[in-house]
């Protein structure tokens, strides 16, 4: 019967050389809400289990004139928590704070929910739409890499053998910047998102967007970025027509399935009402801030 | 019997004492299916089908077997071959045959999560590797769940017995279709003539599953002389007890089950599914075992209750008075005969006085796991259909749908479809107190939406046992045979200390293993608070008048010269002052010198329950670009009979409301091309989390049962018949579109407002 | 098979167990300890049944490996009472009538407490939306957060 091992470094050094040297497969363990329900349904069966969280400064929210670090096994509910965090990023907040019920935010983390790769992970289009990087501890060193760049597809990522994610990254923000995210699920929580959609706005003092970044989630799969639909705000402010266009542009970069949670055309439907909704909320955001 | 006092007149009935099983259940201590641990115990697991039709071809045990720590493995070919035989133990039809091969599949596996093996071990893990070393040869055969799919010609057969039943002349080539049942009365065609509307509609459901948050769970310890034990979370340990016997072939004296706390039930535990496995296990094994379901095995091989098509006729003349009535019920029953289709067919049109009404229902097999019952089973699909037809007609005519059905309600002195004449009921009140409802004049803002509906449900009587026993203190105990689901024992206690008396803590019920309390039939059909209720105030009422007697023989007066009154003997009106009063304690005390033990017991089977009816008003709120629905405000008015612990039974009110609103919104079976489920866990089947609902208003009327001794009538099912029906007019009222599909989850809603907007 | 030794603290008190790595808490809880007081209903966070509270979050305890629970403070059911005096939460539930079976009772009370000890003043939307994982089958809600909310004006001494 095969045996599952358990390892719990207590430097990142440390969880990288068992990473690395794993002889069959090694699992990182973070928040554990994936991994837990993975393992008990038989769906993956690791031979390692590497705990990360006993590493000093996995967890923990940092604030420094350069903006944000927050340790890749940080429990979501702490995000919420951060009254900084929340004051500078409350659509990466408000994504994070979507992820399952108080329990399952009591646990899971960041890093967790980019390295499962589900397509419909709630924090990632948020953290794409803010430019966030992350930090990937490795054989080869440390390097840090646009969050976009770790999925690759549904529970793929880019992560090497004996490669972790140890840290996201906000930047600054300028004056005049906000994010939102929103997602459709059938109930009003405990849901899978059906679809997922995240706006990050600059505007400029009279109220035209100078930046954004638009992404889309559970419509692809990875999350998308959508460079149409932040051409169609950027130069603009929130009129109808821009609307119109930034629903019609979210709307044609949709590559959605039809699964148990929702079909091709209500995917690709509300997308576009999730990013005009998405858009309001953040250039309200926006506009509130000096 | 009589019915007791007025309204006002009870001291504990209509009171709120909190549950006498309480503090135990707060504190986490009540012991339900999976707590138990005995010594030397073994864990057991089942292996089950991954194809949704197949021919078992072979079963290889033995490396199974050979595992370390493997005690026990079982198949079919260890249980003894049952014969075709109705089964009158629980709730809904059932044939022992089809049950043993529901438990353990025998040449063919019929779902998705059928069980083909049982293993006992002395771990889980080591339990779970060993049915992975069960090999299991299939021969896949082409399958079909949707329930019209499985009546068309051609259709993959499940049983090449099976031979409609109740077609004259029957069928001579088997299908799918078990059975058909119809019910008429006068001339349904004629009616159609006479109407100046008609409407004709189509409504569609998928099967919902019970949802009960506690798997199914037992502890089975066969001994070496026979004796068996059988600890388990159900809703009937007769009905264990009963089917293990049958299913092992063992002698029902020989098996003595003691019901555990049940984690809900809702119908879903009336059978049975792992207690007969466990046992054989034990027997083999020569040590307890413990089983218990996954959730995902809760959904794989449990029963949901059917899916279904319905096609409602309904004609009526301008004014509102309904002329003919007609439904078609298509009801799966999963792999083997048994579906709610009859009940359905019965409860349709129940709330409505017709001339002319004809319900047919069709039975029909299918590769999805076996029917169980389902809170009113068959009725709240029945409803969802005539509710929502009755929704537009009311709007076709230009008139209130309270109206409308006031205008058609059933009455005392009603013929109900089915045959009865209706006696005492209360669904004219409920229409009354809905309409007067300030909910029902509550303005409504953009998007929002109101809808009524209204349900009905049989209530069943039944057999029951209770004993009453005095403790020499003057306290009592109260035993009875069915398990707690809603609260029933607090009223069990209630009534005994009504009859007694006494303070409601000086009585405490249990609820009794089947070697301990006579029989009693199954915790179903909103039977207990009015079946076994009846059998503790009969017992109850025999121990007063024991205590009469050892009154009079301790006062040296003739027993006429006792009455009881507020739990003490005082002398008659005939003779007032004659004795200071004599209370129960002081005449416990002496038992032993007046003749003995004072206790009493009854075993009856209880005629009259009183059926109930229902009135539904729910707002909701539409978001049109994404189809949600939000339910705002929900108000359910019932005809309790009469309430005997008020706060329980608005707690089946609002949980049955919840149920529906489940039903109606998210909850459905979502199969793949295989037969396979794709969402066997609560992520992904979707019932009402708390922030879903608003709180529910539980408004109660009461009309007293007469034929119980407090009044009382079933409350359990009701509630879930209209809520679904109430959701679809709402969500009308909203949007005006219809939706006759059931769930109206957001895609088909958003997909149903987009079709009518373009 | 070698298994893991845990030394963890729970309900104030220090506990020892042994388990083997695929072994949650919850298993070890219930299994190792005859802490049968949280549930199993799903054993993939979505019930709530099993809810426990670890250095002070609240958490599905069939999420967490049992070998996660060194050197943590673990509060379940059982520690919610002090001896024969209930909790605030308890108590209101009893009187307000809160449970029917009684299975997703523990889990919900873990919850409230949870609740409560960081907000004392929630909304009922507020106590909604705390409580959406934790699942009820039998009750509709109504009347738990009528008891929750009960419960929190005790509490704050109203």
């Amino acid at each position: 019967m095969p045996m599952l091992s358990y390892s719990a470094p207590t430097t990142i050094d440390e969880a990288v050389s068992v990473l690395a040297g794993a002889n069959g497969t090694a699992k990182v363990l973070s928040g554990g809400t994936d991994l837990l329900v993975q393992l008990r349904s038989g769906r993956i069966q690791p031979d390692l289990i590497v705990d990360i969280k006993r590493i000093p400064g996995i967890i923990g929210i940092r604030q420094d004139p350069g903006g944000f670090a927050i340790g890749a096994a940080t429990p979501c509910i702490l995000l919420t928590e951060h009254q900084g965090l929340k004051a500078a990023w409350p659509g990466v907040v408000e994504a994070a704070g979507l992820i399952g019920s108080i329990q399952v935010k009591g646990r899971a983390t960041l890093a967790g929910n980019l390295c499962n790769a589900s397509p419909a992970a709630d924090s990632v289009p948020a953290l794409i739409a803010a430019r966030a990087t992350c930090v990937v501890a490795g054989p080869g060193g440390r390097r840090e890499v646009p969050v976009e760049a770790i999925a690759t597809g549904p529970g793929r990522t880019s992560l090497a053998k004996g490669e972790l994610v140890v840290e996201f990254r906000l930047p600054k923000r300028p004056p005049r910047s906000a994010d939102a995210y929103l997602r459709l699920i059938p109930r009003t929580e405990m849901d899978i998102a059906v679809v997922g959609a995240a706006v990050s706005v600059t505007l400029e003092a009279g109220g035209t967007c100078t930046e954004a970044r638009v992404v889309l989630g559970a419509v692809a799969p990875t999350a998308i970025l959508v460079p149409e639909a932040a051409a169609a705000l950027v130069g603009h402010r929130l009129d109808a027509e821009t609307l119109q266009r930034l629903d019609a542009a979210a709307r044609r970069a949709c590559k959605p399935i039809t699964d148990k949670r929702g079909t091709i055309e209500y995917r690709t439907q509300v997308a576009g009402v999730l990013a005009r909704r998405a858009a309001g909320i953040a250039f309200a955001r926006a506009g509130e801030r000096r | 019997m009589a019915t007791m006092g007025t309204q006002g007149q009870f001291k504990v009935v209509g009171t709120r004492p909190v549950r006498p099983d309480g503090v135990e259940k707060v504190t986490g201590r009540a012991a339900f299916g999976a707590d138990l641990s005995l010594p030397g115990m073994l864990v057991g697991k089942v292996k089950r089908s991954p194809h949704a039709h197949a021919r078992i071809v072979s079963i290889d045990v033995e490396k199974a077997r050979a595992l370390p720590g493997v005690k026990a493995v079982v198949t079919a070919a260890d249980f003894p071959e049952i014969a075709s035989e109705e089964a009158f133990v629980g709730e809904g039809p059932m044939n022992f045959r089809d049950l043993s091969c529901n438990c353990m599949a025998r040449g063919k596996v019929l779902y998705e999560g059928h069980a083909v093996a049982a293993v006992a071990a002395t771990s889980s893990a080591i339990a779970d590797a060993a049915l992975d070393l069960i090999e299991v040869v299939y021969e896949p055969l082409p399958h079909v769940i949707d329930v019209e799919a499985a009546m068309a010609p051609g259709a993959p057969l499940l049983h090449d017995d099976l031979i409609t039943q109740g077609v004259d002349p029957a069928p001579r080539t088997p299908s799918n279709v078990a059975k058909r049942v119809h019910f008429s009365l006068g001339d349904v065609e004629a009616g159609f003539r006479a109407a100046q509307v008609v409407l004709e509609r189509r409504y569609t459901t998928k099967p919902v599953h019970q949802a009960y948050i506690e798997p199914h769970a037992c502890v089975a310890s066969a001994g070496a002389d026979g004796q068996c034990q059988i600890w388990c979370s159900s809703q009937g340990q007769f009905m264990v007890r009963a089917y293990c016997a049958k299913l092992l072939g063992l002698p029902i004296s020989s098996i003595r089950v003691t019901p555990a706390e049940i984690g809900g039930g809702f119908g879903g535990k009336t059978l049975v599914y792992l207690e007969p496995l466990a046992l054989a296990l034990s027997k083999q094994s020569g040590r307890p075992v413990k089983m218990v379901m996954t959730r995902e095995e809760v959904f794989r091989a449990t029963g949901p209750t059917s899916g279904a098509v319905v096609e409602v006729k309904i004609g009526a003349t301008r004014d509102g008075k309904i002329t003919g009535a007609q439904a078609v019920l298509k009801y799966q029953a999963g792999a083997f005969p048994g579906s709610p289709v009859q009940p359905g067919c019965m409860a349709a049109f129940a709330m409505y006085d017709l001339d002319n009404v004809s319900v047919t229902g069709y039975d029909v097999v299918c590769n999805r796991p076996k029917v169980a019952a389902y809170r009113a089973p068959g009725a709240p699909i029945a409803s969802f259909a005539v509710e929502s037809c009755l929704d537009e007609l009311a709007r076709t005519l230009g008139l209130d749908p309270i109206a409308l059905r006031e205008k058609n309600a059933a009455k005392d002195g009603t013929r109900a479809v089915y045959g009865p004449i209706w006696k005492d009921i209360g669904y004219v009140e409920t229409l009354q107190a809905a309409k007067k409802h300030a909910h029902y004049a509550a303005p409504l803002g953009p998007n929002q939406g109101r809808g009524v509906a209204s349900g009905f449900w049989f209530n069943i009587g039944g057999e029951s046992t209770a004993e009453v026993h005095i403790n020499e203190d003057g306290t009592a105990v109260v035993v009875s045979g069915n398990p707690d689901i809603g609260g029933s024992r607090a009223s069990m206690a209630m009534m005994a200390a009504e009859v007694l008396g006494i303070p409601v803590e000086r009585v405490r019920p249990i609820v009794g293993d089947t070697s301990s309390i006579g029989y009693s039939f199954l915790t179903g059909g909103s039977r207990v608070t009015f079946a076994t209720g009846m059998a503790v105030v009969q017992a109850a009422q025999e121990v007063v008048g024991e205590l009469k007697r050892r009154a009079a023989l301790i006062l040296d007066v003739s027993p006429e010269a006792i009455e009881w009154r507020d739990g003490a003997a005082v002398p008659s009106d005939a003779d007032p002052g004659r004795f200071a009063p004599l209370p129960l304690a002081a005449i416990a005390l002496k038992a032993g010198r007046t003749g003995g033990p004072i206790s009493a017991k009854a075993s009856i089977n209880a005629q009259g329950a009183g059926p109930g009816f229902a009135t539904h008003l729910c707002d909701v709120e539409v978001d049109p670009e994404t189809g949600q629905v939000k339910i705002l405000r929900y108000t359910a008015i019932q005809d309790v009979g009469r309430a005997i612990h008020p706060s329980y039974v608005e707690g089946q009110i609002q949980g049955g409301v919840a149920q529906g609103i489940g039903w109606a919104l998210n909850e459905e079976y979502i199969y793949d091309a295989n037969g396979r489920l794709e969402n066997p866990g609560f992520l992904d089947y979707r019932v009402p989390v708390a922030s879903d609902l608003p709180m529910i208003e539980a408004v109660m009327v009461e009309v007293p049962n007469p034929r119980h001794p407090f009044g009382v009538r079933g409350v359990g099912e009701v509630p879930i018949v209209p809520p679904m029906a109430a959701v679809a007019n709402a969500i009308h009222a909203a949007t005006g579109v219809r939706l006759a599909d059931l769930p109206m989850s957001p895609p088909r809603v958003l997909a149903a407002i987009t079709r009518a907007t373009t | 098979m070698s298994k893991h030794h845990v030394s963890t603290t729970i309900n104030g008190e220090p506990v020892e167990f042994l388990c083997e790595t695929q072994q949650t808490l919850l298993d070890a809880l219930r299994d190792e300890l005859q802490l049968t007081g949280s549930k199993e209903g799903c054993s993939s966070g979505d019930c709530g049944a099993c809810s426990v509270i670890v250095d002070g979050r609240l958490v599905c305890s069939c999420l967490m490996l049992a070998v996660e629970a060194e050197g943590r403070r673990i509060e379940t059911i059982e520690g919610l009472a002090q001896g024969e005096r209930l909790h605030p939460v308890q108590k209101h539930f009893l009187e307000a009538a809160a449970l029917q079976c009684g299975f997703c009772t523990p889990g919900l009370l873990v919850a409230a407490k949870a609740l409560l000890d960081r907000n004392p003043s929630p909304t009922e939307t507020e106590a909604r939306y705390w409580l959406a994982g934790n699942l009820c089958r039998c009750t509709g809600y109504d009347k738990v957060i009528r008891a929750v909310m009960d419960a929190a004006a005790e509490i704050r001494g109203e």
